[in-house]
């Protein structure tokens, strides 16, 4: 559709004016988004955009690099446990402790990337899905990580307390800024390194890894940073995680959340940026907010309260949005297998090419 | 340490993963899906056979009957109306159907039936005892699924090496477009496997149910054994797949017996590192991948 006549044409960030205008119209939202919106649904933006970076990292290793995952959420709780740890126990500012953290949960992804290597389809699901319960359990046993009860954050300073610089973020407003910041920077990373030669070396790797490795592609070195690179992103979500939720348990980050993170991409289309945001953004609000007070909607809550009293019960209406969910998927895979994002491009097919 | 104990009890679970892993293993064999919804069906099953028993109010036989016919029909209907209609589907595209599948039935079982736990109780007892060697003490719930896998596995082994089904099975797991132009029809072939490898995971829920508790999550961590157990068995053959599950059931009892706080992983563990050493499992012969 888009012509190019140049390399640079290629890996610019904006294509064309357009993408710029709508770029910042949407970024324009969400910077006023708090003079109009109330603290829950601030909460709910910051989660989304959590869970936004996580996506778009999970989408390097699984959509670009065509590796599988199932253990993200092991990734994501060393990031968050990893931050509020290196804060409270070694005093650390909280922006070296998030950095910290994520690179510790690089590192784990670099050594999950090792059996990677030789493993593939059923085999890597089963190891990369032992990697993450298996955090998920280390950190219930182990004392100093608030064993089952789980840990509360500490005040969310952004400054240097050691230096007597300090800055307390109290408010779900300021929260919410700082979080998008975070998102905006960790998207324009996740955009470029696909641009970059390693970005290109990890799409080589997902077509066919026998023939990127006859072209001179390191398989060892870029399956690994794939792994790594995708589990940097885990951290710095898990980390602010931490700080949007305010106090967690082990059992926040099980196997439920690993498959969400997979499912969150595949729906928003593999392999595409733009996919990965709305798919997290689509499945947050499923999972967290459509279907919380269904009960209270109109008409719709009060027939579903009659049908569950005769003939279900009542206490189960809260599992309704695994029910949505599950819909959205099985429909989403079944009627449009490239996702969200496979749906746009084919609208705007339609339209550039009508009437034709 | 009372090893006779920790040996039958072992072996009683691993039986179990095992026969789940089986009913994983003849829908990956057949259609190259891995069937993350096989717990939360086999657990749909069983409180079928729940409803029929207590609510309902008849014997268990009954139950036992309608819940397998129900597992049948729900396994076909998953195939028929999920897994069907997907378009030149990826791996990654039929794991998201399937765990799809998962989500939609552990909410309509939670929705129906609540999400606390039942009371459910099969004939067969964990608490009778009978002690044939001295040291070995088996239960009768341990009896009756060793009982349970010799007969599903024996008429597995006949069903595939001597009847038609089984023998355009094979033929479909082997080349799919061949055994379509010999004239198999390879969907009703899946259909049949997806009721088959259901009616094996109802069979496999029932006994568990016996010996943890029912309620709508009971199915996942058997289910993640199972396949556990299925890759360490190697994913392709039955034998292999039955021993995974023995190996891992007493991997896990020894284990847990010595540190019973890493009970949940220690079997995962195993299988990351027998996984770094045989790729494909124990049993499967490794193929490299040729261009």
């Amino acid at each position: 559709m888009d012509m190019k006549r140049a390399y640079y044409e290629d890996i610019e960030l904006f294509k064309s004016g357009t993408i710029v205008f709508w770029t910042i119209v949407f970024l324009a939202v969400l910077v006023t988004f708090p003079l109009y919106m109330s603290n829950y649904y601030l909460y709910l933006f910051s989660l989304m955009m959590v869970y936004v970076i996580v996506s778009v990292g999970l989408n390097i290793l699984v959509g670009s690099t065509g590796q599988i995952s199932l253990g993200h959420a092991g990734f994501f709780a060393i990031g968050a446990y990893g931050t509020v740890m290196l804060m409270t126990s070694l005093n650390l500012p909280f922006f070296v402790a998030i950095i910290a953290a994520a690179f510790i949960a690089a590192f784990f992804g670099f050594v999950l990337g090792l059996p990677a290597l030789r493993l593939e389809g059923p085999y890597l699901t089963i190891a990369t899905l032992a990697f993450g319960l298996a955090i998920m359990h280390i950190i219930g046993h182990t004392e100093i990580f608030g064993g089952r009860q789980g840990l509360v954050a500490p005040a969310f300073d952004i400054g240097v307390p050691q230096l007597g610089w300090s800055y307390i973020l109290g408010s779900m407003i300021s929260k919410y800024y700082l979080v998008l910041i975070f998102t905006i920077v960790m998207v324009l990373i996740a955009i470029n390194i696909l641009k970059t030669k390693a970005g290109r070396a990890f799409v080589a790797i997902r077509d066919s890894d026998i023939a990127a490795e006859v072209i001179g592609i390191n398989l060892t070195m870029y399956k690994t940073l794939a792994f790594a690179t995708s589990a940097f992103f885990a951290g710095i979500g898990g980390g602010l995680f931490a700080f949007v939720l305010g106090f967690f348990d082990p059992f926040t980050f099980n196997l439920i959340l690993s498959v969400i993170f997979i499912v969150m991409i595949v729906v928003g289309g593999l392999g595409s940026v733009m996919g990965s945001i709305s798919g997290a953004i689509l499945i947050t609000y499923l999972m967290y907010d459509l279907f919380k007070n269904i009960g209270e909607v109109p008409i719709v809550g009060a027939l579903l309260v009659a049908f569950s009293k005769q003939f279900m019960t009542i206490t189960g209406m809260d599992n309704f949005n695994y029910i949505a969910v599950g819909l959205v998927m099985i429909g989403i895979m079944l009627f449009e297998p490239l996702g969200l994002f496979g749906g746009w491009i084919r609208i705007k097919k339609y339209w550039k090419t009508w009437p034709f | 340490m009372p090893v006779g104990q920790l040996l039958i009890d072992g072996l009683a679970m691993g039986a179990c993963y095992g026969l789940f892993g089986l009913a994983v293993v003849i829908i990956y064999k057949t259609s190259d899906v891995i069937n993350f919804a096989a717990g939360e069906m086999a657990m749909f099953s069983t409180f079928v056979a729940f409803h029929v028993l207590s609510i309902f109010g008849y014997p268990f036989w009954i139950a036992f009957i309608v819940a397998l016919a129900f597992a049948a029909l729900l396994g076909v209907l998953v195939d028929y109306f999920f897994l069907r209609p997907a378009k030149n589907p990826t791996l990654l595209g039929l794991i998201v159907i399937t765990i799809g599948a998962q989500m939609l039935l552990a909410g309509l079982a939670s929705w129906k039936w609540g999400a606390e736990q039942k009371q459910f109780s099969i004939p067969v007892s964990y608490s009778i005892t009978y002690e044939p060697i001295k040291g070995f003490i088996i239960s009768q719930w341990a009896l009756a699924v060793f009982i349970t896998a010799i007969v599903i596995v024996t008429f597995m082994f006949f069903f595939f090496k001597y009847t038609k089904m089984g023998t355009a099975m094979r033929a479909t797991q082997q080349n799919k477009h061949a055994a379509k132009i010999m004239g198999i029809k390879t969907d009703r072939v899946f259909a049949f496997a997806w009721g088959f490898s259901s009616v094996i995971g109802a069979i496999t829920a029932l006994l568990l149910s016996a010996k943890t508790i029912l309620d709508p999550g009971f199915m996942m961590e058997p289910f993640l054994r199972a396949f556990a157990a299925a890759v360490l068995g190697g994913l392709m053959s039955i034998p292999g797949v039955l021993l995974g599950g023995l190996i891992m059931g007493l991997i896990e009892n020894f284990f847990g017996y010595v540190w019973p706080a890493w009970k949940p992983i220690t079997a995962f563990v195993v299988i990351v590192l027998v996984l770094c050493v045989r790729p494909s499992g124990l049993f499967a012969k490794h193929y490299v991948k040729k261009v």
